[in-house]
């Protein structure tokens, strides 16, 4: 699961307010290299939740990966920026789209429900009782 | 063959032999990306060459996925059969997968998705296959959920079986309770082998660009061999000129011996009926004995 997913995913359970963020617990990443395309990444940007995605990355062990706020446009779509390796642009499309979690447990804020992640995917699935309808 | 949604829950039904089949069999191959490419030309995306923010709500083995991702867009796969997602991660798929149940809602935060697909997986939403199941319930928490993670303006298209009118004017009564304007395309409607319904909603009010597109074969064109194919059953009589609409066609009727059944098989199904606990009279000589003929 990448970082991209997390940054949507909340919990479902009964007695979740908002279910999110949910916090990341991580015994196990991987990099997988990616093409970056900043025109998807502006797109995408309005949309992510900054804090919990910087929470993430912190949680990965990476806190000087992110900044505290979000970069601007003006950054992202700044000249030689998908070629420089440290660009705002690379360490943004770095934290979303390559980084997987593989193993690890993904906890819900408000009832520290544990959802775990096996080889990549995260069992979300919820038993009888916590179902909410 | 019944359809697969009246033999088992899916996550029993698709099994690691069944999930097998989905990396095999080069007819559901082909099948399955030809639905997806269909439902990716209903969800209409803007054509500005960005990858969007998909769902894939029932991606099983990855095969709608790999279609997205050719296409360039990032995909979030939802299942249930863990055997599916495993087949998946062995084909590498390029999404993120979740193990979950669309019934119990998706989980998601509001108005990030781009669009979502759906392929052959609503129908199985109006089974109850636990006592705690209520189809109607599972069916709103899934458009619901889906129509508030979905952005403004946002189409999903939903490929689906129904077994009757009345499933599928359930299916499309929820979505409408949930919000979404839109309606259902046939395309094919008069083959009964390659007819699909897709189910396209539109996330917001009704707007010019929410009309419904025409589904294909309206005008009574027939469609070529090859696109003749179906899912789940294909060994149907090839014959039948008339198309059924209930997916529960008349069973054939068995073929009865002349002697009847013989002893072996009652022996066989009276050991049957003592495995399961019944009450079954003892094995004696006159068991499934031939009698006497009258005429």
């Amino acid at each position: 699961m990448r970082l991209l997913t997390h940054n949507m995913l909340a919990s479902n359970a009964r007695g979740a307010v908002t279910g999110y963020p949910l916090k990341l617990q991580v015994v196990k990443w991987s990099t997988k290299e990616a093409e970056p395309n900043p025109d998807f990444l502006r797109g995408i940007l309005p949309k992510i939740d900054w804090p919990a995605l910087v929470a993430a990355t912190q949680a990965l062990g990476l806190p000087e990966l992110l900044p505290e706020a979000p970069p601007t446009d003006a950054e992202l779509s700044a000249e030689g920026a998908a070629e420089d390796e440290g660009s705002a642009l690379r360490r943004l499309h770095r934290a979303l789209l390559e980084i997987h979690i593989e193993e690890g447990t993904l906890v819900c804020p408000d009832t520290e429900r544990c959802f775990p992640i096996s080889r990549g995917v995260p069992n979300m699935l919820l038993h009888e009782d916590e179902v909410r309808n | 063959m019944p359809r697969p949604e009246v033999q088992a829950p899916p996550e029993i039904f698709y099994n690691e032999s069944e999930a097998r089949k989905y990396t095999t069999s080069s007819r559901i191959i082909e099948i399955q990306s030809r639905i997806t490419e269909r439902a990716l030309e209903l969800l209409a995306l803007p054509n500005d060459g960005i990858p969007k923010l998909l769902l894939d709500i029932g991606c099983g083995s990855g095969l709608s996925g790999e279609t997205l991702t050719e296409q360039g867009h990032h995909w979030i796969g939802y299942d249930i059969s863990k055997s599916m997602l495993d087949v998946a991660l062995e084909r590498g798929a390029e999404g993120d997968l979740l193990l979950a149940d669309m019934g119990q809602g998706l989980g998601l935060r509001p108005g990030v998705i781009d669009g979502a697909i759906s392929i052959s997986a609503v129908q199985w939403l109006c089974n109850a296959d636990k006592s705690c199941h209520n189809p109607r319930l599972r069916l709103k928490a899934f458009f619901g959920s889906l129509y508030r993670c979905l952005a403004r303006g946002a189409r999903a298209v939903l490929q689906f079986y129904a077994d009757n009118v009345k499933q599928s004017e359930m299916i499309v009564t929820a979505a409408m309770r949930a919000g979404f304007a839109g309606g259902v395309v046939v395309d094919w409607p008069h083959s009964s082998k390659a007819k699909k319904s897709y189910l396209v909603l539109t996330c917001g009010p009704p707007s010019l660009n929410s009309s419904l597109p025409k589904g294909k074969g309206q005008d009574g064109a027939m469609c070529s061999d090859e696109d003749e194919s179906d899912d789940g059953s294909g060994d149907e009589d090839e014959a039948q000129t008339v198309g059924i609409y209930e997916r529960n066609r008349p069973k054939k009727r068995q073929k009865m011996k002349k002697n009847g059944k013989g002893k072996a098989w009652l022996l066989n199904k009276k050991e049957q009926m003592r495995r399961r606990g019944r009450e079954v009279p003892a094995d004696t000589k006159y068991t499934g004995r031939k009698r006497k003929s009258y005429f």
